[in-house]
C-alpha cells in the first residue's frame, strides 16, 4: 500500500477567539500547514467539524473553507463524528492518499464554540448523543461522563480524588505548549477542593470547550524532495471503529469496545506491539474517559487505569507519557478540531520539535479521538521516518 | 416544533413498549427491530414492567435549554428487571438520597417545555423509588 506521510502541520492557539471567525481560524491553520509543507498544493480537503451547523448556523464547510483558503475548485467535504470528527477527517484524508487517487490532501479541524454561550452550547453538545432516548431526558455529554465516573469509582473502589492524576498531568504538560489554553500547573489540593459540575465529576475532570483550528498536509513520500526541510512522519496505522450511540445500549458501559477495536487494528497495521509506543495522545475530554481508554486499549488492567495517572506513569518522565502537550484538559477541547491538534502534537514529538516537552527519541506515537463515550473511536499510529 | 418526532414515540414514552426477539427471547428497549443479541429480526412488541434499579446517577445543575425549569435534576442509568438499560431522570426523590442499586419504577412526567405558553410540552418516562421501599 502507498506510504502516507505528514508533510505539513499548522495550528492556532486554543481559547476564546471572540474576534476571529470560524473561516478565519481555518485559514490561519491552513496557511501554516501549507507553508510547513513547502508550499505543496492540496488536491482535496477534508474538514473535521462537530457543531458549526448549530453554533454558527453554517453547514457546507467543505466548499466554504476550500474557497476561503484560496483553494476554490478542489474536492472538499466535511466529516462529522462528534468529538472524533478531527480524527475521522484525518482517516478520510489518509484513505484518499493511500488509495493513490489523490496526491496531496489538506485535513483541517475547526470548531467555533464561542459564537453562542451557556445553555445553547449544552443543547448543541447533546445532539451527539441519542436524541430520542438520551438527550430528551435532559442528559448531556458531561453528565454521561459523570454517570460512568460514579459507576467506575463504585466498582473499583476508587478514592474521591483518584482521578486527579489526569488533570494534574495535563496541566503540567500544558505549561510547555504556547498554543495551550491553560499553561499553568495545578496542585492535588486544587483538584480536591474544585467545584462540582455533575457529581462526582468536578471542574477539573472535564476539558474546556474552546475555539481553534489545526491542519495537516498529507502526501506520498516520493512526491517530496529528498532534502525536505524537516523530518517526515508517516502514518503507520489508521483505524476507525464504532459502538452503540447510546450508552445504555451497552452490556458493559465501563469498557470502550470501539477503543479496543480501533487500537487493535491500527497497531496490527503498523506491525508493532503496544509496548513500542513512546507516547499516547489519548482523549481526556473527561478524566474518566482517559482511564477507561487506557484500559480498553490494553495499556492498563481493568479497574487500574486511574492508577497509571495517580502513580505518575503517564507523566512526561513516566513509562508511557500521555497528553504530552497538555491534552484536551490543558490545551483545550476545540470539538471537531481536537483530533487534528492531537496529530499535530504527536508530529511535533516525532520530529523532535516539542521543545521543553520533548519525549527523548520518540519513534512511535498513538493518537486516539473519541466521539461521545467512544461511540466512535479513531486511532492513528504515527512513526518517525529515519 | 418537533411534534411528529415525539408523537411517533408515544408508545415508548408513555408505556415503555419495546420488543422481544422471537428467536432468542432477548428483551429490547428502545425498540430497534434487529435483535442486538442474535442479529435476527425482532419486531414483536413487548411492554416492560417499568421496574428496575439504579446502575449509576448524577445531578445536573447547568441544564440544556428546555430543561432549565427543572434544574437541578438527577439523571440515571436504570437497569430494567427484564435486562435492558435506559437513560432517565429520577423524580419524587431527594437527589442526595439516591444510591446505586436503589429499586425504582417508571412514572410519566413532564420532560421538557419549550418556553412560551404555546410551546410544546413533552411528556415521558421518569423513574421514582419503588413505592414499597420508601
Amino acid at each position: 500500500m502507498t506510504e502516507v506521510v505528514i508533510a505539513g502541520i499548522g495550528q492556532t492557539a486554543v481559547g476564546e477567539h471572540w474576534e476571529i471567525s470560524l473561516r478565519e481560524l481555518a485559514l490561519y491553520a491552513t496557511e501554516a500547514a501549507i507553508q510547513d509543507a513547502g508550499g505543496l498544493r492540496p488536491q482535496a480537503l477534508f474538514v473535521g467539524n462537530m457543531l458549526s451547523p448549530i453554533l454558527s448556523k453554517q453547514a457546507h464547510l467543505g466548499a466554504l473553507l476550500a474557497d476561503f483558503t484560496g483553494l476554490t475548485g478542489i474536492e472538499a467535504v466535511a466529516v462529522e463524528a462528534a468529538g472524533a470528527s478531527g480524527g475521522a477527517a484525518l482517516r478520510q484524508g489518509y484513505l484518499a492518499v493511500a488509495s493513490g487517487l489523490v496526491d496531496a490532501v489538506l485535513v483541517v479541524g475547526v470548531e467555533k464554540f464561542n459564537d453562542v454561550v451557556g445553555a445553547e452550547i449544552d443543547s448543541a453538545l447533546a445532539t451527539s448523543s441519542d436524541s430520542d432516548f438520551e438527550a430528551i431526558q435532559g442528559m448531556t455529554p458531561t453528565s454521561q461522563a459523570a454517570l460512568l465516573m460514579r459507576r467506575y469509582m463504585h466498582e473499583y473502589n476508587v478514592p474521591s480524588d483518584g482521578l486527579a492524576g489526569f488533570p494534574i498531568t495535563a496541566h503540567a504538560n500544558g505549561v510547555g505548549n504556547q498554543y495551550a489554553m491553560f499553561q499553568k500547573a495545578i496542585k492535588p489540593e486544587t483538584y480536591a477542593k474544585a467545584g462540582m459540575i455533575s457529581e462526582p465529576l468536578n471542574m477539573f475532570d472535564m476539558a474546556p470547550n474552546a475555539d481553534g483550528a489545526a491542519a495537516l498536509v498529507l502526501t506520498r513520500a516520493e512526491l517530496l524532495p529528498h532534502d525536505f526541510h524537516h523530518p517526515l512522519v508517516r502514518i503507520a496505522g489508521s483505524a476507525l471503529a464504532s459502538d452503540t450511540l447510546a450508552l445504555h445500549d451497552r452490556s458493559d458501559p465501563l469498557y470502550f469496545e470501539a477503543v479496543h477495536l480501533s487500537t487493535g487494528k491500527a497497531i496490527k497495521q503498523a506491525g508493532i506491539t503496544l509496548d513500542q509506543i513512546d507516547l499516547f495522545e489519548y482523549f481526556d475530554a473527561f478524566s474518566i474517559y482517559a482511564a477507561i481508554e487506557l484500559e480498553s486499549a490494553g495499556l492498563a488492567i481493568r479497574g487500574q487505569g486511574w492508577k497509571l495517572a495517580a502513580e505518575g506513569e503517564i507523566a512526561m518522565n513516566g513509562r508511557l507519557p500521555c497528553a504530552t502537550l497538555g491534552g484536551l484538559k490543558a490545551r483545550g477541547n476545540p470539538g471537531g478540531a481536537t483530533g487534528v491538534y492531537q496529530a499535530v502534537e504527536a508530529t511535533l514529538q516525532l520530529r523532535g520539535q516539542a521543545g521543553a516537552n520533548q519525549i527523548p527519541d520518540a519513534r512511535y506515537a498513538m493518537v486516539q479521538s473519541l466521539g461521545g463515550p467512544a461511540s466512535t473511536a479513531v486511532t492513528h499510529i504515527l512513526q518517525r521516518m529515519d | 416544533m418537533e411534534i411528529p418526532r415525539h408523537w411517533r414515540l408515544k408508545q415508548q414514552r408513555y408505556g415503555l413498549v419495546g420488543e422481544v426477539c422471537p428467536h432468542c427471547e432477548a428483551k429490547i428497549f428502545p425498540p430497534r427491530d434487529v435483535c442486538p443479541s442474535c442479529g435476527q429480526e425482532a419486531k414483536t412488541l413487548y411492554t416492560f414492567s417499568g421496574k428496575g434499579e439504579v446502575y449509576s446517577y448524577t445531578t445536573i445543575y447547568e441544564a440544556p435549554s428546555g430543561y432549565d425549569q427543572n434544574s437541578p435534576y438527577t439523571v440515571a442509568l436504570v437497569k430494567l428487571d427484564e435486562g435492558p438499560m435506559v437513560t432517565a431522570q429520577l423524580t419524587d426523590v431527594d437527589n442526595s438520597q439516591v444510591q446505586i442499586g436503589m429499586p425504582v419504577e417508571m412514572v410519566t412526567r413532564k420532560l421538557r417545555n419549550d418556553g412560551d405558553e404555546r410551546g410544546l410540552i413533552v411528556y415521558g418516562y421518569k423513574f421514582r423509588p419503588t413505592m414499597n421501599h420508601i
